[in-house]
């Protein structure tokens, strides 16, 4: 089982000071520990942008993909190798911008894997654009006039694809992140974690006051999809915590719990399929 | 035009078309007209042709049947299938005198057509159908069957065929049967005095009838490979209906992601998980494919990507033929990094370059893309069972436990480090596509930088030190020697027996590694050549293009085929008379 001892990287942390990111990160920390995983049980697949740099920031298997894509990586390796417990570590760019196909898809499908979104609401590692998750008329470099677009709704998105797990965290309350992130982890099944977190240097209308000013601890009946779909939709009011929860069987269950990684390579028969082409 | 002057006899040598509308199992009938010849011991090439749709426009079924081995198609048509009138009109070119040509004369008029050759057989085949009991759809295996009756083809073999068609559908096969027996014995009766085209058993091995697309699958699955996506696209799609199809029965796990994207992103997390991976496209999806073949680069995580190529630019044409994508795949993905790039020529190539290619990915731990194309990928011929005790599965240095100290980007001098999987005991790894140092901790230090390029170029310096080299295919002292890739193998094999039948030595120099590619061997090769002729199916000459740049060497004289269609082995034969008359 690791220790936080046996997660900490000799790679010190670049967030800027006052980075939601930090809260996320020690969060994620504690739950692997918590969790009582082995190095050999986990592993974490990276998107791009201030979140994904954290592979640096954690010892243990890890894959550092491409911005956009770390979930159908991280789908594949459950698929593959369902012993494994898959974790993806992204953006709001990564997940709701660029690569918001696999997401739609990854809930649908049901993987057996936990996403956790670092949603700032910003483009911070490109020096501060608007996000898909930026409020509308959000100003930033690249939309002066403000962003003429509606923010994407992640919760109520993957809520309106099936998706089983439906939870929000808040990266300045470790407490509750943590144990959200355990439960996303122990749910079989794809599990959405979107954690609001400020950007110190970039977001200046969404601080961590606006954040606290606008949450608050969900306290409906998250077995209700339609409470839960009302809940998530709600701008104004941030519910955190579990948002929906489900019971469905994830894609690896229906697909055979088979573990291709293991088999044996060196006599492989194809007698029976060679046959079919005679 | 004859009805009854038998001028030649030809036993076991057939070329057949069949032809009409899409949508009316033109493709089905011509697959069970190549396996009827390879059952009776024959050798068999087919080619099928079809526009991008699912109903109306015209297909065609080309399929050739020899008792010696066959590697194209030829234009002139033994017997033509006609089973609409733009048939009749729009091959009437393809026929000789004695050609027979079959259709149903109650819809069928020759006389609105331009058919001018041939023997016409009309036959009722509706009538024949709805005599036996048969539904509207068999009017296709009527028409077989009767042609087979005319050729004399021992009907029992024939059934076995539509048996293994509708396999679990008894009560169907049985209704075809009886269909395809009153259609058989219908053209023996009236068509007995026609003799001179003869298909008869001979005393062959039991061979395969598969296309290229088939090879790779089965070599695929051969070699190990756990894991396919694929996103549909013409002409690739039938290897991830195969591969899906067998998934059960090899334990392979296959995805149909949601776009091109997201399907080798899946197979580099699945090569990275430690198994053997592949993904399938034709050049579009390959397009979208690019940013992720680059994070195979850098992460150094082992994957196979078949390109089926299709004429393009962008949509192009779907279900056509052309070799335009390969100076586009030699440099697919940005950034600096051996390029492994195999294209086989035929079907045993498929087979065996696909169980190459899973080698080279785990031991060179790369991207390593097959590049085929449609004429490839969709013609089926007929291929000896391979010998399997010669498939070597070489994992490369793959570990079983991850030491203390672990370094998956370790420095070593032929530039392959040793790969541990997550999942391994006692370890941790990173793999990064950000520049890495040795661990795969992220640094953009310049001399880190300057290690990390160094060694993953020395990969492709140890591969060629290590690959295969080409060789010359006919006499070494040949007045003129063919250069080429690909699917050209088959056209070019079968020009080479015409021009050798009239006294002309010509040899052909057939590239299947083109990347790393082995220059000094091809430089030598063709520095001793007396003259050469690049034959390409593509409008630049881009094979021409890569041998320049590899050895300096321009290869002037060039046969280029760019209007969709394949390389014709009659056109090659005229084009090379031509020259050498010309010399």
């Amino acid at each position: 089982m690791v220790t936080k001892e046996e997660l900490a990287s000799p790679v010190k942390p670049t967030w800027c000071p006052g980075c939601g990111d930090f809260g996320i990160w020690l969060s994620l920390k504690s739950a692997l520990v918590q969790l009582g995983l082995k190095h050999e049980e986990f592993v974490i697949v990276y998107g791009i942008g201030c979140s994904g740099n954290m592979c640096n920031f954690i010892r243990g298997y890890g894959f550092e993909a491409l911005h956009g894509r770390p979930i159908p990586v991280a789908e594949a390796i459950k698929m593959v190798n369902p012993r494994l417990k898959v974790i993806v570590v992204a953006g709001d760019g990564d997940t709701y911008g660029e690569g918001l196909n696999h997401f739609v898809t990854a809930c649908r499908g049901n993987h057996d894997v936990t996403l956790i979104v670092h949603d700032n609401r910003v483009y911070g590692l490109t020096t501060g654009q608007a996000s898909p998750t930026s409020g509308k008329g959000y100003k930033s470099k690249s939309t002066p006039a403000g962003t003429i677009e509606t923010p994407v709704k992640p919760l109520a998105l993957a809520l309106a694809v099936d998706a089983g797990w439906v939870a929000r965290g808040f990266s300045a309350d470790p407490q509750q992140l943590t144990s959200l992130m355990v439960a996303a982890m122990q749910h079989p099944g794809f599990s959405v974690l979107d954690v609001l977190q400020n950007c110190a240097t970039f977001n200046k209308v969404n601080d961590v006051t606006w954040f606290k000013e606008h949450a608050y601890k969900a306290n409906h009946d998250i077995h209700d999809r339609m409470a839960a779909l009302k809940v998530a939709l709600d701008e104004e009011h941030l519910a955190t915590g579990v948002i929906y929860a489900d019971k469905r069987e994830p894609y690896d269950g229906e697909l055979g719990t088979r573990s291709v990684v293991d088999e044996e390579l060196s006599s492989i028969d194809i007698t029976e399929t060679m046959d079919e082409f005679v | 035009m004859s009805d009854d002057g038998v001028v030649f006899l030809a036993v076991n040598k057939i070329n057949l078309r069949l032809g009409g509308p899409a949508g009316t199992g033109i493709m089905n009938t011509g697959m069970m007209f190549s396996k009827a010849c390879s059952r009776i011991g024959l050798h068999v090439f087919d080619y099928p042709e079809y526009p991008s749709l699912i109903r109306g426009g015209h297909n065609t079924y080309l399929v050739r049947a020899e008792d010696e081995p066959l590697h194209s198609h030829i234009r002139m048509v033994d017997v033509l299938i006609a089973f609409d009138e733009p048939t009749l009109s729009l091959h009437a070119d393809e026929l000789k005198e004695d050609s027979l040509v079959v259709y149903d004369d109650a819809t069928v008029k020759p006389a609105r057509t331009r058919l001018r050759q041939g023997i016409r057989c009309p036959l009722p085949l509706q009538r024949l159908v709805t005599e036996a009991g048969g539904t509207e759809v068999m009017a296709n295996t009527v028409a077989l069957a009767a042609v087979l009756g005319i050729l004399d083809y021992d009907f029992a073999v024939f059934e076995t065929i539509i048996r293994d068609q509708f396999k679990g559908k008894p009560e169907v096969a049985e209704l075809n049967v009886k269909v395809a027996r009153h259609g058989y014995d219908y053209a023996q009766q009236h068509y007995e005095h026609l003799s001179h085209y003869r298909l008869s058993k001979t005393a062959a091995p039991k061979r395969m009838v598969l296309s290229g697309n088939e090879a790779i699958a089965l070599g695929a699955v051969k070699a190990g490979m756990k894991f396919y996506a694929a996103y549909p696209m013409t002409p690739s799609s039938s290897i991830l209906h195969n591969l899906a199809a067998w998934q059960e029965r090899h334990g392979i796990v296959v995805k149909h992601a949601e776009d091109e994207i997201s399907v080798i992103n899946m197979a580099v997390g699945a090569g990275y998980a430690g198994v053997r991976a592949m993904c399938g496209t034709s050049g579009g999806g390959f397009a979208l494919m690019n940013e992720a073949i680059a994070l195979a680069g850098i992460t150094e995580t082992p994957l196979v990507i078949v390109e089926v190529q299709r004429p393009g630019p962008a949509t192009g044409m779907p279900t056509w033929t052309e070799q335009g994508d390969l100076q586009y795949v030699l440099h697919a993905g940005h950034g600096e990094f051996p390029r492994f790039v195999l294209a086989p020529g035929d079907v045993e190539e498929c087979f065996w370059l696909t169980v190459e290619a899973f080698n080279i990915a785990e031991r060179y731990q790369t991207p390593v893309i097959i590049l085929s194309d449609k004429y490839l990928g969709e013609s089926h011929r007929t291929m000896e069972f391979p010998d399997l005790s010669q498939v070597r599965i070489d994992r490369g240095k793959l570990l079983t436990q991850t030491p203390a100290g672990y370094l998956r980007y370790q420095v070593t001098d032929d530039g392959i480090s040793p790969r541990a999987l997550p999942g391994t005991p006692d370890g941790f790894s990173l793999s990064n596509s950000y520049e890495h140092d040795e661990f795969g901790w992220v640094t953009e230090e310049p001399e880190s930088r300057k290690r990390m390029v160094e060694k993953r170029t020395r990969k492709g310096e140890t591969y060629k030190r290590e690959m295969p080299q080409p060789g010359l295919i006919g006499a070494p002292d040949a007045s003129l020697t063919i250069v080429s890739w690909g699917s050209n193998k088959g056209p070019i094999l079968g020009a080479m027996k015409f021009l050798q039948g009239e006294g002309i030595v010509v040899n052909y120099l057939h590239l299947t590694h083109l990347s790393p590619f082995p220059a000094e061997r091809v430089a030598e090769l063709l520095t001793q050549a007396k003259r050469t002729l690049l034959i390409e199916n593509n409008g630049t000459g881009q094979l021409g293009q890569l041998i320049r740049a590899e050895t300096g060497i321009e290869l002037k004289e060039r046969f280029l085929r760019y209007d969709g269609r394949p390389h014709s082995p009659e056109e090659i034969h005229d084009k090379i008379r031509a020259m050498l008359r010309g010399a």
